[in-house]
């Protein structure tokens, strides 16, 4: 019995397969590499995008506004001062009678400036010097991390403020204040991927093939601690703009006519019980771009490490 | 224990010595002198000024008597108000900053962790998304802003509350609230995710299961363990309350050291500067330390010894 089956279905082996059948194995989706993953993950989060969304038209806004607008930030005409918003001034007028609309999104050129470069400075700084401390390990690593602890227990803000008392108002000095100062998270969370990051095997493969330390640390190492360095620098960005929203406020922010966010909201104080506008519309940008960076911060974290997901 | 907080003082003392010295230097670095001011001095009365401000003196002996006077808790005298000495005016405004702060941080605990707890128990439900909705108001609004807002409300339309000085309890209110809201937020969020991990541990099942009622099995085994990362939390925090006060003090008019700190910046008297700096630092350092031990001990696994 089982013979003649057997000889039965022998025949059918030497049938070629149907197409179906051929392809089951085949991998039909192309494959996705890292970033294509992430960038699907971040699609899917509505809020992240809505964040980005309006991130970015935010500093195109900025940028191309300026050219067009029929009135510059430092345009004053007492005969309009104070006005209320209204059609010719979508906010209305400062007591100089500067239009307040542009003076606002010139704000965010400034404070998205100060954000954006002083996190940049904060990431070189940081991400240098958490490299090199995690990589080489070691004494160096203890003698670097001690550095770190104790300008951990430092108050970070009095050194900005002293920073900015040394070399004095403006818009530079803001830069170089908050960005030589904050740059501590980062280093710390570079040299944590670092230390894990260099028992891989490529790196092993990497030394073999006689890489030198420094084009394993740039060109291997860093490159695949990209993700929480970039989470890192979104969410540094809103407490770059916080802080200099704060020092404006004490009064060693940038110098007028310009004026960041921070400057705008502090030289309303003065007469907002008779014009709350004035406070209204500087405060309102600067909390919903943190807002924004806050959420976009967030999906990039979940996009980025789906394993952290809260 | 006992090494392990030797080994801290020590490193406090060269924490503190390292602040000393870099604020030393910042200040003696900054162009002009303290009397450089738009009405020029005659050279005999500048002459003089320097002569009683020891400002001749080399910069290494001027250091050395900073040191040895900052060791006799003297922080020299105010370039600006003639006859002050630092330390006095120190001692003048920081019982106003502390009140302050303390109620600030009082009133954080006390709101932050309970709201943050309840809304982990009712995660889902629209309780949570309403808090969490106020959670993130609280960390996206700037202080100045939402102490503008209060003021306007409260002082201005409602005329319930005063908008400023600091007398009675009264006036307290609103400086607090201002100066605490965004740390109330922060302790709300972290809490409620801090409790959402505890609470899925086996040991809460355990507990649960040996039919231990609800009450203690959030407070006695949940919190306990869900409160770590808050106390790591309160270090950065009290940072954040005293920089803070700076805008508030400021805002409210509240002879405190924060107002007193943003005047003598844009006074520019230095040794004002320096002596608050170092006074605010040290506190911040000690706190540091402080959480720490409390760390040690909320927490047996985490090895002071070590």
């Amino acid at each position: 019995m089982e013979n003649i089956d057997l000889e039965k279905n022998g025949q059918n082996l030497w049938q070629p397969l149907s197409t179906e059948e051929k392809d089951a194995d085949k991998i039909v989706r192309p494959s996705m590499t890292y970033w294509q993953d992430v960038w699907r993950r971040l699609k899917a989060n509505k809020i992240a995008m809505g964040s980005m969304v309006f991130l970015i038209l935010l500093i195109l806004g900025a940028i191309i506004i300026p050219m067009f607008w029929p009135y510059s930030y430092s345009d004053q005409n007492l005969m309009n001062a104070n006005l209320t918003p209204n059609m010719k001034f979508p906010f209305g007028t400062d007591k100089l009678g500067r239009d307040l609309f542009i003076r606002v999104v010139y704000g965010a050129r400034i404070s998205l400036t100060v954000g954006i470069a002083a996190s940049i400075i904060n990431l070189v700084v940081g991400v240098v010097y958490g490299g090199v401390s995690g990589y080489f390990g070691g004494r160096t690593d203890n003698l670097m991390m001690r550095i770190v602890d104790i300008l951990y227990t430092i108050p970070l803000t009095l050194y900005v403020i002293l920073l900015m008392v040394w070399l004095g108002a403006g818009m530079r000095s803001i830069l170089i204040a908050i960005g030589t100062t904050y740059w501590i998270s980062m280093a710390r969370i570079v040299r944590g991927q670092i230390l894990s990051l260099k028992e891989q095997e490529y790196v092993m493969a990497a030394r073999t093939l006689g890489a030198s330390d420094s084009r394993i640390l740039f060109k291997h190492l860093i490159p695949n601690a990209m993700g929480p360095i970039i989470v890192t620098m979104t969410m540094s960005i809103p407490s770059a703009i916080f802080t200099e929203a704060f020092l404006s406020f004490i009064g060693l922010g940038v110098s007028a006519p310009k004026a960041s966010w921070g400057v705008l909201a502090n030289d309303a104080l003065g007469s907002f019980m008779l014009y709350p506008h004035h406070l209204l519309f500087p405060a309102l940008a600067l909390s919903i771009t943190i807002l924004a960076f806050n959420f976009l911060g967030d999906g990039l974290r979940d996009a980025l490490d789906p394993r952290m997901r809260k | 224990m006992g090494r392990y907080v030797l080994k801290r003082v020590g490193s406090m003392a060269i924490t503190l010595f390292v602040i000393i010295t870099f604020t030393f230097i910042m200040m003696h670095l900054v162009p002009g002198g303290p009397f450089t001011s738009e009405k020029k001095l005659p050279p005999e009365i500048e002459r003089a000024l320097a002569e009683k401000y020891k400002l001749n003196d080399p910069i290494t002996t001027q250091y050395v008597d900073y040191l040895t006077g900052i060791a006799k808790g003297d922080l020299g005298p105010s370039f600006k108000y003639k006859g002050r000495e630092v330390s006095d005016m120190i001692g003048e405004y920081f019982p106003v900053s502390a009140q302050l702060g303390g109620l600030a941080i009082m009133i954080i605990l006390l709101i932050g962790i309970p709201i943050g707890v309840i809304s982990a128990l009712k995660q889902g439900t629209w309780l949570d998304s309403f808090v969490m909705f106020f959670a993130i108001l609280g960390v996206t609004i700037p202080s100045f802003v939402l102490a503008a807002l209060m003021i306007y409300v409260f002082g201005v339309k409602l005329k319930v509350l005063p908008t400023s000085r600091w007398a009675s309890p009264k006036h307290m209110i609103m400086p607090t609230i201002a100066l605490s809201a965004y740390s109330i937020a922060f302790i709300a969020r972290l809490t409620r995710s801090s409790m959402l991990e505890v609470i899925q541990q086996d040991y809460i099942r355990t507990a649960r299961a040996k039919g231990l009622s609800e009450g203690v099995v959030i407070f006695k085994h949940a919190l306990k363990n869900a409160l770590i990362p808050i106390v790591t939390y309160v270090g950065p925090m009290a940072a954040g309350i005293l920089t803070g006060s700076f805008v508030i003090e400021k805002i409210f008019a509240i002879p405190g050291m924060g107002r007193m700190f943003v005047e003598s910046i844009s006074n520019r008297d230095y040794t004002v500067i320096m002596g608050v700096t170092i006074f605010y630092a040290a506190i911040l350092v000690v706190m540091v330390f402080l959480v720490d031990l409390v760390y040690g001990v909320i927490d047996p696994r985490i090895k002071v010894d070590e």
